[in-house]
Parts: structure tokens; C-alpha cells; sequence
């Protein structure tokens, strides 16, 4: 059970990602992509009379089992079997959340920015409310996300993906040089 | 019974997501800052992997189990792909998740991000909403 503890090498973990493109194709032809579960659970719970969420979700229910189970996986992996030591970023990433004011790095999110009173700050509402927004609205608008585009996209050498990914990148490196450092000093 | 394979799936795939550390804000911060190679290791094995796989289906012709024919998967290009996705890319940056993350952090028992992927949901919504007033 110690490799369960531990955290796993990027190859292992892009493997595991990579075969779960085709396991899905060949268990029901389909195809892997997360983001459409949020339009699904809106278009199960709320769809007034909103176009694009009035269609027939039974037929993707496939992908609900899916993200029940990533879900899972989380219980499991962090729940469960929490790998003890902070994740081993570079100094350099270190240094800098040091200097922007955060203290605590253990566990996977930072406790400071990701808690309960945080969220009724400005600090705290920006990161979890506004961020989950943006991931909501950009992946619809941009019709995937880093799974639908990013992986299963790019290879089948959708060249739309290839954008997608790019733009995925670009605005979070743009984002995280020039405005998370204002953020965060609030 | 197929449904529980999917779930099989789900599980094998958030537990390498959670291991692999790629739903954790620290590494998203780390990634682009360009401080280390270990994100970028995870696409680089992925996607080749998932290609070849996707070539090796189609070349043999190879059915799902049910007997249907797989299709290839296609993404038409509009303008949402870049306008869309830069703003999904901000988002990344805050919440250091994708929407697969949201779902393993809920599970890894970091509950406030129950209120990200509410928002997320939120956001999936407005756009669906106003769908129709926004540059395609």
C-alpha cells in the first residue's frame, strides 16, 4: 500500500491519463472530455429554457459514473492515503509563494487562500468564486477543457484543440505573471 | 453494468490525477512559472500515448464492445476556442483546477472547492445563457 502514500512520477500519471482515451472509446466509443459534465448537471437541475441546455444528457450519462469515480479518486488518493510531505515544488516556486505572503505549503491547495473565512473575503471570493466562474464559463465558451481539448483533442490532431491548449496557457501564464501577484498582496 | 466500468475508469484516472499531483494549486503555480518539468511531463506522455492509440483504433478498425463503430473525435474551430480559452486559463491560475481536478479536490476533502465547482456550474450556465450575445 506504500505506493499509495506516495506522491507518483509524471509518467506514471500521464500513462495512466493517456490509456484512458482509448478505454474509453473502446468500452463505448467515447470520447473523454470533463467539462461537459457541468453543462449536463445544468441541464439536469436548471435548464429553463436555455437552448444549449435542453438536449437529451441521458445519452452522456457515461461521463456522470466518470466524474463520480475522479471524485473517488480523490477520496482515495488524498482522503484516505495523503501523501504526508508538501508537494515538492521547485525552490524557486517556493521562494516566491514565501514572498507573496504564503506560509503554509502543505497539502495540495493553499489552507490560507482555500478555507471557509477566506471565501468571505475579497482575497478569498476572487480565488475560489471568480476562479471557478472563469473555469466554468471559459471551458463552455471554449467548448473543452484540458481533458476534452488539451488531451483527447490534440490527439486526434484537431487543430482547433491545438489552439484551445494554446489559449488555455496563455491566459494562465498571463494571468498568473501579471495579476495573481496583485491578488495576492490584497 | 457498463456504467460501473466508467466509474472503474473515473476512479484509475482521479486517483493518477491526485498522485500525480495535477490537482494541486502549487503545481499549477510551478507550471506557469515554467519551474519545473513535471506538468509538462504529464501532457508530453499523455497525448502521445492517447494518439497512438487513436491511430492503432483506427487502423485495425477496431468496434466499442457494444459493436459500434468508433468515430473519430472532431472540434470545429470558432472564436470561443481563444476567447474562452484564455478565459478558462485564468481561472486555472486562481483555482489551480481543470474541471477533473474540482472533482478529485471535493474528494481529497478540501470542501471549500464544493463552492468552486458550484460557481464553475454557475459559469457553465451564464454562458449557456448568453450564448447568443457573445462574439462566436
Amino acid at each position: 500500500m506504500e505506493f499509495l502514500y506516495k506522491p507518483w512520477p509524471w509518467y506514471a500519471t500521464g500513462v495512466i491519463i493517456g490509456l484512458s482515451v482509448p478505454a474509453l472509446l473502446l468500452l463505448g466509443n467515447h470520447r473523454l472530455g470533463v467539462s461537459s459534465t457541468l453543462r449536463q448537471i445544468c441541464a439536469i437541475t436548471y435548464p429553463a429554457k436555455v437552448p444549449m441546455l435542453n438536449y437529451d444528457w441521458k445519452k452522456q450519462k457515461w461521463n456522470l459514473y466518470f466524474v463520480v469515480g475522479i471524485f473517488l479518486g480523490g477520496f482515495i488518493g488524498e482522503t484516505l492515503f495523503a501523501n504526508p510531505e508538501p508537494v515538492a515544488i521547485s525552490k524557486n516556486t517556493v521562494d516566491m509563494l514565501h514572498q507573496q505572503g504564503l506560509t503554509d505549503l502543505t497539502g495540495l491547495l493553499p489552507k490560507e487562500l482555500f478555507n471557509w473565512t477566506t471565501l468571505f473575503s475579497l482575497k478569498g471570493f476572487l480565488f475560489i468564486v471568480v476562479g471557478g466562474f472563469f473555469v466554468g464559463f471559459g471551458t463552455r465558451y471554449a467548448g473543452g477543457c484540458t481533458s476534452g481539448h488539451g488531451i483527447m483533442g490534440l490527439a486526434a490532431l484537431q487543430w482547433p484543440s491545438l489552439l484551445a491548449t494554446i489559449s488555455f496557457f496563455l491566459g494562465g501564464i498571463l494571468f498568473s505573471y501579471l495579476v495573481l501577484p496583485l491578488i495576492m498582496s490584497l | 453494468m457498463k456504467n460501473s466500468m466508467y466509474l472503474l475508469v473515473g476512479v484509475v484516472f482521479g486517483l493518477a490525477l491526485t498522485k500525480g499531483e495535477a490537482i494541486s494549486w502549487f503545481r499549477m503555480q510551478e507550471m506557469f512559472h515554467f519551474e519545473s518539468f513535471h506538468m509538462y511531463g504529464i501532457f508530453m506522455t499523455a497525448v502521445p500515448l492517447a494518439a497512438i492509440s487513436i491511430f492503432v483504433i483506427k487502423k485495425l478498425k477496431l468496434n466499442a464492445l457494444d459493436g459500434e463503430p468508433i468515430e473519430s473525435p472532431t472540434k470545429a474551430y470558432h472564436h470561443g476556442v481563444v476567447i474562452g480559452g484564455m478565459i478558462f486559463g485564468f481561472g486555472w491560475a486562481l483555482t489551480g483546477a481543470c474541471p477533473g481536478p474540482l472533482y478529485a479536490q471535493i474528494g481529497g476533502g478540501y470542501l471549500v472547492t464544493i463552492v468552486t465547482f458550484a460557481s464553475a456550474l454557475l459559469g457553465t450556465w451564464v454562458y449557456a445563457r448568453f450564448q447568443h450575445a457573445l462574439p462566436d
